[in-house]
C-alpha cells in the first residue's frame, strides 16, 4: 500500500468551453510541493485559460481543484492570493503612472503591509535576497521590461506564496535576465514553494523544470519528466505528429541594397520614446535581417521611422536608391515599401471593420481609382483572394477583423501586404500571439517572398524565428544597432551579448564589412 | 440581468436603437405630462401631431429642419471622424453676425449676385470661425471639444454687442435688434404664404454631396478610418492634420449657411436669440441619426419637431418652452442608453463569467 | 491702486472662483477615476434651480443647499448609469446631460425667474478677517466660501495621502488592471461621478443663493465648460486647481477693475474675457502637455466593461 503523495496543487479532469470550440478539456494535473512544474503548449492549446481557472478570473464547467489536498472552488484573485497563490501575468498588471511601492501596495490588503514606509523597505529587503534589486520610487513606466517584471516576482514574494505561476516570463527577457530568472526560481523552489512554469519554449522548460504536462488543442497530451525526455518527443507532444514544423529554412542570397539607413538619429519626442542613435543598416533583395531585442529598445521608432511616421532628425533613409527621408507614408507605400506592424488590431487592421476596408487600409495606394473613387466589388474580391490565399479562417471578405483569431487577423494582414509586391517589407513581431498553423504558413510566406526578390526586414523578440527565418542577424538595444552578421557567425550567446548592448569589438570589424558591402 | 458582449455589432439594434429611444421618450413625455396635471396622450399629440396636422405645419417643420440639417451635415463629417466639433453654435451665430452685417451693407443693391455674396459671407465667417478652432487643434493640441465651446459664448457674446452697438437699428426704438433685411436679401421663399425657403434645397443637394463622399470615396474611408484608431490612420499614411482642418472648415461653412437661412428667412433680421439651440441640437441630430445621411434627414425633422411641439404646447397647456430641451436632451439619453444593445445583450443569470469568444 | 481697491479685487476675485472651485473639484475626481463627465453645466443649473426653489418655498437657505447638492447628485447618477453601466460614449452622455440639465431647470425654474430671496450673507472672522490684504479675501467671505476651501483641503489630503486616493488613480489609470487585483472599480468611478454631482449641485447653489441670489437659466454662463478646462490648466492637481479657480475668477472680474481706472468697454466686450482667457490658458498648457505625456489619467473617458 502506497502512500499518496502531498500535492499542493491539483487539477482534476477540468473542463472549460465557448461557444464554438472547448478551451480546455477534462485536463489533470499535479504540482508537489517545490516543484517546478512546467505547463508546456503552443499559442491556442489552452494553457491561458487553464491558468485562468487556477488563478479564479474564470470559472471552470467541470472538474475539481485541489488545494494542499483540500477541495476548493476559487472565487477570484484575491481568494486565490489568500491561499496563497501568486501570479506574474504576461502582460503586466501595473499601473505604469505610480511607483513601485504604491503598486505593490494596491496588490496587497492594508493589513498585509502596514504602512508605505515598512513595505519599501521589505521591497527592498526581499529584492536583496532573491538578486531582484529594484528602487522601490521609480515610477513603473520608467522601468525597463524586466525590471516591471521584477515588481510582479517581488509582490508575490511579500506575501506567504505557496505557489508561484508565471506566463510566458521569458518572453520579454534578454538571455542573460532569463538565466537570472531561472536562478531565482530555482531559490524559491528550494525554500518549498511550487512554481507553475507556463511557457512554449523547450530549452528553457528543459533547464529549470522538474516536471512537465504537455496541453495541446485544450487536451493534455502527456507528463513527462524534461531531463528524462527527448526534445523531439516533447516536441511531438506539443505539436503533433501532422505538423511538419521546419527546424531551418532555405537560405536566401543577397542582391542589390533596397534600403539603406545611414547614420540615423531620432531624437525622443516625448517621455516615453527611446532616443534612436546613429542606425547604420543595410537591406539587400532577396534577404532577410533579423533584429532581436526586449520591448522597448528603439523598435517602435525604427518601424516608425521607416514606415514615415517619424522623421530622422540626421541621417539618410534610401528605399531603391532614392532618398525618402521627407517623403510620407503614402509615397513610400507607391515606392514599394510594406509594413506590418506589431498591433494587429487598432493600426495593422482596424476591429470593427470588414476585411474588404481592411484590406483598402493599405490597399488604397493602387486599388483606389480617381479622385479617391472606391470600386467596393473590385475591393471585395481582392480580400476575399487573400482569405482563399492565406487560408484565412473567416466567414468571408464582409466579416469585421475583431471576428478573426489572432492567428487569421494575422494571416489576413501578411497577405494583404504580400499581394501588394513589395520591395521592403518589415514586419514587427510577425507570429505573436498566434498559433502554430498559422505562424509555420507566414513564415513559409516570408521565405517565398524574400526568394521573389523582395528585402524582409523581421523584428521580434521570438529568438527561435530569428533563427529560422533570418539570413543576417542584429539586435537592438537602447536605440542603438548591434553589428550585423551572417546567422551562422551569431550563436544564441552572441545575439544574448548584442541584446543586453554588449556589442563588443566585433563592432569594428562588421562596421567595416557594412560599410565595404554597400560600396 | 447581466450584460454580455456580443460577438458582431447587431446591425438591427442600429436602427432599431433610435426607435426604441423614441418611445421611451414619449412614455416619458406621457409621464411627465400626467405628473404636472395634463392629460398625458392629448399632450402628446399636441407636441407630436399637431404641429405637422396641416399644409402650413409641414412647411413650419421644413423651415426647422433646413439650419437642424445643414448643421448636421457638416457635424456627421467630423463626428465619424472623432473630431468633437461641439462649437456649431458659435459658427453658426459668427455666420449670423457677418452675413446679417453684409446684409444691412446691401440693403440697397439689387441684383442676383446678392444672395449669393450674403450667403457666402455667412459660410465664410462659419468657416473661420471653426478655422481658429483647427488651428488651435492641429498646431497646439488644444482639445477641441473645449475650444469650440468657448468661442460658442464668444460668438454669441460678439453678436450682442453687435446688436446692442454698431448694427443696431437706428429707426428701431434703442430695441437691441438690428434693422430688418430688405426684401430682396431675403432668401425666396418656395410658396407663398410659407415660409420654407430655397435653402431646404441648398440641405437636401449637400446630403446627398456627403451620401456620396461617405460611401464612395477614399476622403470618406480616411475619416471613418480616423475615427475608429488615429494610430491606424496614421500608419495607413492618412494626413490627419489635413482631415481635422477640412472637416472643421466644412462644418463651420455649413453651420453659417443654416445661419443664412435662419436670418435671411423667418426672422429677418439680427437678434439677440437668434438660435434657438440649432447647434447643440444638431449634435443629437447627429447621434439619433446614427451619423448616416437617410437618418439625420429623419432625425432633423424629428428634432425640428420638438420645437414646433414647444411652441404649440406653451401656447395650448401654458407650460413653458424649455420643456422642448427636456424632450431633446431625454431623447439623446434614451438613445445613449439603449445603443448598449449593439454591441452588448441582456441576458438573464447573475454577474459571473462573462464570455467573449472569438471564432 | 490703493489698498481698499486692492483688498476689494481679490475679494471679488475669490468670490468668483468660488463656484469654479467646486465644480473643477468635482470634476477633478471623476477625470482622476477615468470618467469624463461634459455634463457639469447642465448639473451646475439644475442645482442651482433645485436649491432657489427649495430655498424660496421653504424660506431656508439651508435646505436650499441641501436640495442643490441632492439633485446635483440625482443626475449624476443619470448619467453615471448610461456612461458606466450601460458602457456609453461618454462625450455624448456628457452633452446629453448638459442638454438635458439645461432644459430641466429652465423648467422648473420658469415659475421663478425674477424672485428674489435673501441670500448667503458675509460672516467675518474675528481677527484673521482684519489682515490686511489677504484679510477680507479669505476671512470674510460666506458660509459657503468657507465650504469650498474645506473641501478643497479635504481633496487634497485624500488624493495625496490616503488609499482612497491611491485606488481612484489606479482605476483612472488602468481599469482592467485595477479589476484583476480585486477593486470594484464601477463602485468607484460611480463615487467620483456622485461626488463631481454633489459639488457641481452645490456650485449651483452658490450661485442662486450666494453669488446672484435669484434663479436665471443664463445663471451658469458657461462655468461649467470652464471648470472642465481648468482641470486640464491644472494637469489634474488638486493644488493648482485653486489657482486656477482664482486666476480665472481674476479674468472674470477684469471689468470691475478696467472700470475702477476709467476704462469704458461694452460689457459684452468684457463679457468675452473668462472664455478667451479659458483658451488661451488651454491652449497653452495642451501644448505643453503633448511633449510630456503624462498628464491626464490614462483610461480617461474610455468605455470601460468589466471583462471578469
Amino acid at each position: 500500500m502506497s502512500e499518496k503523495k502531498a500535492m499542493r496543487l491539483e487539477l482534476l479532469a477540468l473542463t472549460k468551453a465557448y461557444p464554438g470550440c472547448i478551451a480546455n478539456d477534462s485536463v489533470s494535473l499535479q504540482v508537489e510541493p517545490g516543484e517546478i512544474h512546467a505547463l508546456l503548449g503552443e499559442n491556442g492549446a489552452g494553457k491561458s485559460t487553464l491558468m485562468k481557472m487556477i488563478y479564479g478570473v474564470v470559472k471552470p464547467d467541470a472538474g475539481q481543484m485541489l488545494w494542499n489536498d483540500k477541495e476548493v472552488s476559487i472565487s477570484g484573485p484575491a481568494h486565490a492570493r489568500q491561499l496563497g497563490m501568486g501570479m506574474v501575468f504576461q502582460h503586466f498588471s501595473l499601473f505604469e503612472t505610480l511607483t513601485v511601492t504604491e503598486n505593490i501596495a494596491l496588490y496587497l490588503t492594508p493589513a498585509e503591509y502596514g504602512n508605505l514606509e515598512r513595505l519599501r523597505e521589505r521591497i527592498i529587503a526581499v529584492g536583496d535576497e532573491y538578486g531582484l534589486a529594484i528602487n522601490p520610487d521609480r515610477l513603473v513606466h520608467s522601468l525597463s521590461v524586466g525590471e516591471q517584471q521584477r515588481v510582479e516576482i517581488i509582490r508575490c514574494l511579500l506575501q506567504d506564496i505557496q505557489l508561484l505561476i508565471l506566463d510566458e516570463p521569458t518572453a520579454v527577457l534578454t538571455p542573460p535576465e532569463v538565466a537570472q530568472l531561472i536562478a531565482v526560481l530555482k531559490k524559491l523552489a528550494r525554500k518549498g514553494c511550487s512554481i507553475l512554469f507556463i511557457s512554449h519554449k523547450l530549452h528553457e522548460v528543459n533547464a529549470l523544470c522538474d516536471k512537465a504536462t504537455i496541453l495541446r488543442g485544450g487536451k493534455v497530451t502527456g507528463t513527462c519528466v524534461p531531463s528524462e525526455t527527448s526534445p523531439t518527443q516533447m516536441a511531438r507532444l506539443m505539436l503533433g505528429d501532422e505538423l511538419e514544423l521546419q527546424d531551418s529554412m532555405p537560405a536566401g542570397s543577397a542582391g542589390e541594397c533596397l534600403l539603406a539607413l545611414d547614420k540615423i538619429t531620432v531624437k525622443p519626442r516625448d517621455a516615453f520614446a527611446i532616443h534612436l542613435q546613429d542606425i547604420q543598416l543595410q537591406l539587400h533583395a532577396g534577404e532577410i535581417l533579423g533584429l532581436a531585442g526586449v520591448a522597448g529598445n528603439g523598435q517602435d521608432e525604427l518601424v516608425d521611422l521607416i514606415n514615415g511616421e517619424l522623421r530622422s532628425d540626421s541621417g539618410s533613409l534610401l528605399l531603391g536608391g532614392k532618398d525618402i527621408s521627407q517623403l510620407g507614408v503614402q509615397q513610400r507605400r507607391r515606392l514599394g515599401m510594406g509594413v506590418v506592424p506589431a498591433d494587429r488590431i487598432g493600426r495593422g487592421a482596424l476591429g470593427n471593420m470588414s476585411l474588404t476596408e481592411n484590406n483598402l487600409l493599405t490597399g488604397y495606394i493602387n486599388q483606389s481609382g480617381k479622385f479617391g473613387w472606391l470600386n467596393w466589388p473590385l475591393l471585395k474580391n481582392r480580400a476575399t483572394d487573400i482569405i482563399a490565399k492565406y487560408k484565412v479562417k473567416a466567414t468571408g471578405a464582409d466579416a469585421s477583423a475583431k471576428s478573426l483569431s489572432g492567428g487569421n487577423l494575422q494571416k489576413f494582414i501578411i497577405g494583404r501586404e504580400i499581394l501588394q509586391n513589395p520591395k521592403v517589407l518589415v514586419c514587427f513581431h510577425p507570429t505573436w500571439g498566434v498559433d502554430v498553423g498559422a505562424a509555420n504558413l507566414i513564415h513559409q510566406e516570408l521565405i517565398k517572398l524574400r526568394d521573389k526578390g523582395t528585402a524582409i526586414l523581421v523584428i521580434s523578440e521570438d529568438l527561435d524565428e530569428l533563427y529560422l527565418l533570418a539570413d543576417r542577424l542584429g539586435a537592438l538595444c537602447g536605440g542603438r544597432l548591434s553589428p550585423l552578421a551572417p546567422k551562422a557567425e551569431v550563436p544564441l550567446g552572441q545575439l544574448g551579448q548584442w541584446m543586453t548592448g554588449n556589442f563588443g569589438s566585433h563592432l569594428a570589424d562588421n562596421t567595416a564589412a557594412e560599410v565595404a558591402h554597400a560600396h | 440581468m447581466r450584460i454580455e458582449k456580443r460577438l458582431q455589432d447587431s446591425r438591427a439594434m442600429m436602427y432599431l436603437s433610435p426607435l426604441l429611444a423614441l418611445l421611451l421618450t414619449l412614455v416619458s413625455g406621457a409621464l411627465l405630462f400626467a405628473l404636472l396635471g395634463r392629460p398625458p396622450l392629448g399632450s402628446l399629440y399636441t407636441f407630436f401631431i399637431a404641429p405637422i396636422s396641416d399644409l402650413y405645419g409641414l412647411s413650419e417643420l421644413a423651415v426647422k429642419v433646413t439650419p437642424l440639417l445643414l448643421c448636421a451635415i457638416g457635424l456627421t463629417l467630423c463626428f465619424k471622424a472623432k473630431i468633437w466639433n461641439i462649437g456649431a453654435e458659435g459658427q453658426f451665430v459668427f455666420g449670423a453676425l457677418i452675413g446679417g452685417a453684409v446684409t444691412l451693407q446691401l440693403a440697397d443693391s439689387e441684383g442676383f449676385w446678392v444672395l449669393p455674396v450674403i450667403i457666402a459671407s455667412g459660410a465664410l465667417a462659419g468657416l473661420v470661425w471653426a478655422g481658429i478652432a483647427a488651428l488651435l487643434l492641429t498646431r497646439f493640441n488644444a482639445n477641441e471639444i473645449l475650444t469650440t465651446i468657448m468661442l460658442n459664448y464668444i460668438a454669441v457674446n460678439l453678436l450682442l454687442w453687435g446688436v446692442h452697438g454698431p448694427l443696431k437699428d437706428p429707426e428701431g426704438l434703442n430695441f437691441p435688434e438690428s434693422a430688418l433685411f430688405a426684401s430682396q436679401t431675403l432668401l425666396p421663399v418656395l410658396f407663398e404664404d410659407y415660409r420654407v425657403s430655397i435653402a431646404i434645397f441648398i440641405a437636401l443637394f449637400m446630403l446627398l454631396v456627403i451620401w456620396v463622399v461617405l460611401t464612395r470615396t477614399l476622403l470618406g474611408f480616411q475619416l471613418r478610418v480616423m475615427g475608429e484608431n488615429h494610430n491606424a490612420a496614421r500608419f495607413a499614411g492618412f494626413n490627419g492634420k489635413k482631415l481635422i482642418w477640412l472637416l472643421l472648415l466644412f462644418s463651420g461653412a455649413m453651420a453659417g449657411i443654416a445661419a443664412i437661412s435662419e436670418t435671411n428667412g423667418p426672422v429677418g433680421q439680427l437678434i439677440p436669440t437668434l438660435s434657438l439651440g440649432y447647434g447643440y441640437a444638431a449634435i443629437i441630430v447627429v447621434f439619433m441619426g446614427r451619423m448616416h445621411p437617410l437618418g439625420i434627414l429623419l432625425a432633423s425633422c424629428l428634432l425640428g419637431l420638438t420645437y414646433l411641439g414647444g411652441e404649440m404646447t406653451q401656447i395650448d397647456q401654458g407650460l413653458p418652452k424649455s420643456i422642448t430641451g427636456l424632450f431633446q436632451g431625454m431623447l439623446l439619453f434614451y438613445l445613449l442608453a439603449c445603443d448598449l444593445l449593439i454591441s452588448y445583450r441582456l441576458v438573464p443569470g447573475s454577474n459571473q463569467t462573462i464570455k467573449e469568444h472569438k471564432v | 491702486m490703493d489698498i481698499g481697491m486692492f483688498e476689494n479685487i481679490l475679494f471679488a476675485m475669490v468670490r468668483t472662483g468660488t463656484p469654479l472651485l467646486l465644480v473643477a473639484l468635482g470634476a477633478m475626481m471623476s477625470e482622476r477615476a477615468g470618467v469624463l463627465n461634459l455634463g457639469q453645466e447642465g448639473m451646475i443649473l439644475v442645482g442651482a434651480a433645485c436649491g432657489f426653489i427649495a430655498a424660496y418655498a421653504g424660506s431656508s437657505l439651508g435646505w436650499g443647499v441641501l436640495a442643490a447638492v441632492i439633485s446635483g447628485v440625482v443626475v449624476s447618477l443619470l448619467f453615471a448609469f448610461i456612461a458606466l453601466t450601460l458602457i456609453s460614449n461618454q462625450v455624448a452622455t456628457g452633452l446629453a446631460l448638459t442638454i438635458f440639465g439645461t432644459g430641466l431647470s429652465a423648467f422648473l425654474g420658469a415659475g421663478y425667474v425674477g424672485q428674489t430671496i435673501t441670500g448667503f450673507n458675509t460672516v467675518k472672522i474675528p481677527l484673521l478677517g482684519d489682515i490686511p490684504l489677504i484679510g477680507k479675501a479669505l476671512f470674510e467671505q460666506d458660509l459657503l466660501v468657507y465650504l469650498a476651501f474645506a473641501l478643497f483641503a479635504a481633496v487634497f489630503v485624500v488624493m495625496r495621502y490616503t488609499r482612497l486616493g491611491l485606488i481612484i488613480r489606479a482605476v483612472g489609470e488602468n481599469p482592467d488592471v485595477a479589476h484583476a487585483l480585486g477593486y470594484k472599480v464601477m463602485r468607484v468611478r460611480y463615487g467620483a461621478v456622485m461626488f463631481g454631482g454633489a459639488m457641481a449641485g452645490l456650485a449651483g447653489a452658490y450661485l442662486s443663493l450666494a453669488y446672484t441670489p435669484m434663479w436665471s437659466e443664463g445663471i451658469a454662463a458657461g462655468r461649467g465648460w470652464i471648470a472642465l478646462a481648468l482641470v486640464v490648466f491644472a494637469s489634474w492637481r488638486t493644488e493648482r486647481i485653486l489657482l486656477g479657480a482664482w486666476l480665472f475668477g481674476f479674468a472674470s472680474i477684469l471689468h470691475l477693475l478696467l472700470q475702477g481706472y476709467g476704462y469704458e468697454i461694452s460689457p459684452n466686450l468684457l463679457a468675452m474675457l473668462p472664455y478667451v482667457v479659458t483658451i488661451v490658458v488651454l491652449v497653452l498648457m495642451m501644448y505643453r502637455q503633448q511633449n510630456q505625456g503624462l498628464f491626464a489619467p490614462r483610461s480617461l473617458g474610455q468605455p470601460w466593461h468589466s471583462p471578469k
